[in-house]
């Protein structure tokens, strides 16, 4: 039998007992469109993440803080001591926590190790407000580490580290209210930022808008470069030196021609001196492995929902070969394989898969995309830029394959079963 | 080498189950079938006459004793071999019909081409020819099960000679059809081994349509009782030979 014969011959007996196909095409199709809709959330969520805290900030940049301290419950206190017991305790770390700030001491070996190129201690700053020309004054905040990262832009250009002119990337819904037209309108513009010292007196500082970004989810506040932010802080501490020589984080650039390997072996470098270095990549990694986990465990749910399609399809089949013993019987007594045979019902569960799965996809694109749309407009506005159905062709053509996989796996007892017949027993009358 | 084309059978035994559901079927059947004959297998129900037929037709293979087909062994030859012969030397009518339900009468007969891989126009042509030849071409396209009993064995033995084959085994061609309606599918038979050359081997448990075989083979509790020869038409069965004409036997062998 040729091939073109067997799959013509495998489709039209799908179709043979219309009811039973299409009851194991929707157990099929259920499956199919839950893992269509896991894998695209899965998509849009991280395309989302990477176009936010990625937008890949500096690839060459590690993000140092003092590795977490060894003070655990049962240790009792540790004694005081003025080399090594930095002052304060940062907010950097996660809530419970306490991590030991870096001094300058601290500074002076993570530079000095090799294959570090600078290291900049991160200084935060709280300006009080921002003001265009005489506008109204809006509070305002400058994200620490915006220096290192790379803005999700809607306009103008990203900050310039370099640049001796102090530099402003504000969030596009200051735009609006400080009295822009347009986004384009705000980058050039010179806009004025005041700012407390610790005397409590008030200070104005100057900068330029480069550019305007989303608002992001992980960096809240506007971005600053580093000329702007010496500046605020000059202002910040009123001309006093406040000998303030501790920091929570501390941002170094590293050689940017190191490879991975030599990135790992610099970050056990930095380790065994007791900081922790993350790249930006890091920490993007686990934003992304809580999200992968949350879609695993969703597409799980899926694939659940396949393995119960599955014996819908062995069941189908079973009862298929079991009605058409006579048809197979006959068809080995004029000369069929039962390879041929084999091949035959296999190919009717992949076409059944395939139905399933296709029919399944579509529907998924048709709604996902629709149910998108309306969710960006209403419940997710205030998320720009997140598309949470992002259907990619390839993992949609892979779940299509693999349900026919799973189909195909599904039809092997059955199709055994048919190729195993023995002619003359499917003839006998009785 | 048509004349070579012989089917024959030593000692055949063939058995079913073990210990004391043990049945032996055949116990020792030797047959030889000579081209362009026709033989008549003849029993009653459970003799032996219809695993006797399956196993000549290479359906089954014997528990003990020889078949050779055309000068080969069969134990021999590959499964694919044994698939091949079947299918384009061999046809097969049944009692039942076992024509595929929903399927047009044209596809039902031409599934013996389908199956040898015949390309798609060719073998519909192969298939109007034999439904012409039956006058059956006005049902083609009519399900199979919309026909009468008469007109659904016409389509079997369509079926049966689509391949062009040198021999048709047919198990109880009548048995499910009255006798008017049975009296045309045996003249269809007959007319197919005179004028073709093709080999008959019906069984059946019908004293009348045995006689109007060449030979007779009565079987009985497995062993073979008795044989005749008819000597209505005037020949033997060794005289056989003769009728198949040089022109007949170049229509059969186009099953190559």
């Amino acid at each position: 039998m040729r091939t073109k014969d067997l799959v013509a011959t495998a489709i039209s007996n799908t179709f043979r007992s219309k009811l039973r196909t299409t009851l194991t095409v929707l157990a099929i199709f259920v499956g199919a469109f839950t893992l269509t809709l896991t894998n695209a959330v899965g998509a849009g969520v991280s395309q989302y993440v990477d176009a936010q805290v990625g937008a890949l900030g500096a690839p060459d940049v590690f993000i140092i803080t003092q590795a977490s301290d060894a003070t655990t419950a049962g240790d009792g206190p540790v004694k005081y001591n003025a080399g090594s017991s930095a002052s304060v305790s940062s907010q950097q770390g996660p809530p419970g926590t306490t991590t030991k700030a870096l001094t300058d001491t601290d500074l002076t070996k993570i530079a000095d190790t090799a294959g570090i190129v600078s290291v900049d201690p991160i200084r935060s700053v709280q300006p009080d407000y921002i003001e265009y020309g005489t506008g109204t004054q809006y509070e305002f905040s400058i994200n620490a580490t915006s220096a290192v990262t790379t803005a999700d832009l809607t306009a103008g250009a990203q900050l310039d580290g370099s640049a001796s002119e102090a530099q402003l990337v504000l969030p596009d819904t200051f735009v609006t209210p400080l009295g822009f037209a347009s986004a384009d309108d705000a980058v050039g513009a010179s806009v004025s930022i005041g700012i407390t010292d610790i005397l409590g007196e008030q200070h104005t500082v100057n900068a330029t808008i480069v550019g305007v970004s989303l608002e992001s989810l992980l960096a809240a506040g506007a971005g600053a470069n580093d000329a702007l932010i010496a500046e605020l802080a000059d202002a910040q501490s009123g001309g006093i030196e406040t000998a303030v020589t501790s920091y929570g984080v501390a941002v170094a650039h590293f050689d940017k021609a190191l490879s991975a390997d030599a990135v790992t072996a610099l970050k056990a470098d930095l380790a065994t001196e007791g900081y922790t270095a993350n790249t930006i990549e890091d920490q993007l990694g686990a934003v992304q492995t809580v999200i992968n986990g949350i879609v695993g465990v969703l597409n799980a749910f899926a694939v659940i929902a396949l393995i119960a399609a599955a014996f819908g399809i062995i069941n189908t089949l079973l009862m298929s070969v079991q009605e058409r013993t006579r048809e197979i019987g006959l068809m080995k007594a004029m000369g069929m394989s039962g390879g041929k045979v084999y091949t035959l019902f296999s190919l009717e569960a992949i076409v059944i898969g395939f139905l399933g799965s296709a029919i399944g996809a579509g529907v998924a694109i048709g709604l996902g995309s629709a149910l998108s749309a309306v969710l960006s407009q209403g419940l997710l506005s205030g998320l720009p830029g997140l598309n949470i159905l992002l259907f990619e062709p390839t993992s949609v053509a892979f779940v299509i394959l693999l349900v026919m996989l799973i189909a195909f796996l599904s039809g092997t007892l059955p199709a055994q079963r048919a190729a195993k017949q023995n002619p003359i027993e499917s003839l006998r009358y009785e | 080498m048509d004349s070579q084309w012989v089917i024959d059978a030593q000692g055949l035994e063939k058995s079913y189950g073990s210990g004391a559901s043990r049945f032996d079927a055949l116990k020792g059947v030797s047959v030889q079938i000579a081209p362009g004959e026709t033989l008549a297998i003849v029993g009653k129900s459970g003799s032996g006459k219809s695993t006797l037929m399956h196993l000549l037709a290479l359906l089954d293979e014997p528990d003990e004793g020889t078949l050779q087909v055309a000068g080969r062994d069969a134990k021999s030859l590959s499964k694919c071999a044994v698939n091949g012969l079947r299918n384009k030397e061999f046809g097969f009518v049944f009692q039942q019909f076992f024509l595929t339900p929903n399927v047009s009468v044209l596809d039902n007969v031409i599934l013996p081409l389908k199956i040898a891989g015949m390309g798609g126009k060719e073998r519909r042509k192969r298939g109007m020819e034999v439904l012409e030849q039956l006058e059956l071409a006005d049902k083609a396209g009519n399900k199979a099960t919309t026909l009468s009993g008469g007109q659904k064995q016409r389509v079997v033995i369509g079926r049966a000679l689509v391949n062009a084959p040198r021999v048709i085994f047919a198990d109880e061609p009548t048995g499910n059809l009255d006798t008017a309606t049975g009296a045309v599918v045996e003249d269809i038979l007959f007319e197919l081994n005179r004028s073709q050359g093709i080999t008959l081997v019906i069984v059946t448990h019908d004293e009348d349509l045995a006689a109007r075989c060449d030979r007779q083979i009565y079987i009985r509790d497995g062993l073979v009782v008795s044989q005749t020869t008819s000597t209505h038409t005037g020949l033997t069965h060794t005289g056989a030979h003769a009728l198949v004409t040089p022109e007949a036997l170049s229509t059969a062998g186009g099953a190559e």
